[in-house]
């Protein structure tokens, strides 16, 4: 290890790791509130969901590389605009976070749902303000997911440019310099952990009901 | 006031839930809708508040016909209870109380006043009033959603088998205090159950349903178990039903004597004796053959009965004494009389014939 590189080298470190937090946080925001979107009108209108089923696991089996690869042509973009990342994640996000919205408006308990119905609430009220409350749990699992998925995800950006940490991989194996690689994995592997604990305690503000036992 | 007028459900498949029922349920009264399952008794109370729409006929509830009213108005103003309660996991006691009154914006303050009074009248503690539903029991949460359907004192109230998923000794006792608060309360109610021994403890009216839909008959609990329509409700009524009538005959005017009493050290008399306190509250009773009464020789009272209670429990008193006589206690606890096997059947065969229709004893 050589420490002197890391001291010298602290203020590209940290602006890659800022570039790679945000690179992997935005994605996760928007999918999410796509997915919200999608989920809530694929659980409403249940004929249009094996159809959207379809439709991202198709969006989920293209390669990161191939994704960041292609995007460009599509869009226009320059090759080294980090809006293809955030595009290519954001795709990923949604395609596996709709999955996840729908499982947990499909886990609200038929009774929590008959009973909202009947004392007089309005479908979208219901849905807001009962069904997805009660789907945190399991959206939150997915989120987790997601997140971590990303931060990894981000890293591959780096082979075209953009890659946050992945930056010090690609440069660190071009250069045959361990302790760059070693730099880059570990803040990778910290922000992963931060990012799912955060999420966690995140879950944990938001249910205070749930993970009550029946005999508390 | 609930009316169906001549109202059928037909499902899109074919089949026939609900064929041509017609029924009041009564202002300020427990209807019960009863029947096995698959009889359309839930289809029936789910088109009251347009959980389902009828195919044809109409549904008045205070007069007002409602397919004319819109849904979500409708269900608002109509209290709803079910099974399983379906309180929201993620709300409290509290929240879960003031849904109903939230969902018409009314004042904060006043609403909360109101649900802490409701959560003490269904039997919870105020203290209860933060916790989520996954900290209380079956029973408790049950009763959280009966405070639910009442907060914005609703005229109307539908029950789908509010007690059926708690157990026996809960139900019951479920059940005596939700007549308790129907007392004060006199909401018009139609209450789901498959439970003939709860619709006849609880109903003011029952109404059994047959298979396919229709209605077999709806009388007063009395009546329905002293002439059943057919042998349908006969059969569903169950076998048991001369004697389950008798708790809608009243006691009194039965024949008592005066009871064969003695007090601790006094001498016992020829066959049984029952002993009693200074005040003439009963002790036990004490086997013949004894010289005096002494504690130690009593043998258990057993169950009692006063002059509300119905003949059923006058029976039941006979058949635990270890006498062969019930005690009648007057209101004070005090030894009232005594009445036999004999007796008791004589009266029954007496007010049989006069055919009471049996809501006097409640």
């Amino acid at each position: 290890m050589d420490w002197g590189w890391i001291v010298d080298n602290r203020d590209l470190i940290l602006e890659l790791l800022i570039e790679h937090i945000w690179l992997s946080a935005i994605p996760v925001v928007i999918g999410l509130a796509v997915a919200l979107v999608l989920g809530v009108l694929a659980h409403t209108y249940r004929w249009a969901y094996p159809p959207l089923l379809v439709v991202v696991g198709v969006l989920y089996t293209i390669p990161s590389l191939a994704l960041f690869i292609v995007l460009p042509v599509v869009l226009g973009t320059q090759i080294l605009n980090p809006l293809n990342i955030l595009i290519a994640l954001t795709i990923y996000s949604g395609a596996l976070l709709v999955r996840t919205v729908v499982d947990g408006l499909d886990a609200v308990p038929p009774a929590v749902r008959k009973a909202a119905e009947g004392l007089g609430y309005k479908r979208l009220t219901r849905i807001v303000t009962v069904e997805l409350p009660i789907a945190i749990p399991v959206i939150v699992a997915g989120l987790r997911v997601v997140t971590v998925a990303n931060i990894s995800m981000v890293s591959v950006g780096a082979l075209i440019g953009i890659g946050g940490l992945g930056e010090l991989f690609t440069s660190g194996f071009q250069i045959r310099f361990v302790t760059e690689i070693i730099v880059g994995l570990v803040l990778s592997l910290l922000l992963a952990v931060t990012a799912d604990l955060l999420l966690v305690f995140l879950q944990r503000k938001t249910t205070p009901w749930d993970r009550l036992g029946a005999t508390a | 006031m609930i009316e169906f007028e001549s109202v059928s459900k037909r499902f899109p498949d074919g089949t026939v839930a609900v064929d041509d029922v017609s029924l009041v349920a009564p202002q300020g009264k427990l209807t019960v809708l009863v029947g096995p399952s698959g009889c359309g008794k839930t289809t029936s109370l789910a088109m009251v508040n347009r959980l389902v729409d009828v195919t044809s006929g109409r549904i008045l509830v205070d007069g007002k016909d409602v397919s004319q009213t819109d849904r979500v108005e409708l269900r608002r103003g109509i209290g709803y209870v079910i099974q399983h309660s379906g309180l929201f996991p993620h709300r409290t006691v509290l929240d879960n109380v003031t849904t109903v009154p939230r969902l018409l914006g009314w004042d904060k303050k006043k609403t909360r006043e109101r649900a802490y009074e409701l959560i003490e009248m269904v039997g919870l503690s105020t203290e209860q009033a933060g916790r989520y539903p996954a900290q209380l029991s079956g029973g408790q949460q049950q009763r959280v959603g009966v405070a639910r359907a009442l907060a914005s004192d609703p005229p109307v109230m539908l029950m789908d088998e509010p007690f059926s998923a708690v157990d026996p000794v809960v139900r019951s006792s479920l059940q005596d205090e939700f007549l308790r608060l129907q007392d004060q309360v006199g909401k018009t109610i139609l209450f789901v159950t498959h439970d003939i021994d709860e619709a006849i403890k609880l109903g003011d009216k029952v109404a059994v349903f047959a298979e396919g839909g229709h209605l077999a008959q709806i009388d007063s609990p009395g009546d329905l178990l002293a002439a059943p329509a057919d042998g349908f409700v006969a059969s569903f009524v169950g076998r048991d039903r001369g004697y389950r009538r008798l708790q809608f005959l009243p006691s009194d005017g039965v024949g008592v004597r005066s009871a064969p009493t003695a007090r601790i050290g006094d001498r016992a008399l020829d066959g049984w004796t029952l002993a009693v306190d200074g005040d003439d509250r009963p002790l036990g009773w004490l086997a013949p053959g004894a010289d005096s009464v002494t504690q130690d020789r009593l043998e258990p009272l057993g169950s009692t009965f006063t002059k509300t209670d119905s003949l059923r429990a006058a029976l039941e008193a006979v058949l635990v004494s270890p006498a062969g006589l019930a005690v009648r206690l007057d209101d004070d606890g005090c030894v009232d009389g005594v009445v036999d096997h004999a007796t008791l059947a004589e009266h029954h065969q007496a007010s049989s014939e006069t055919a009471h229709s049996g809501q006097e004893s409640r």
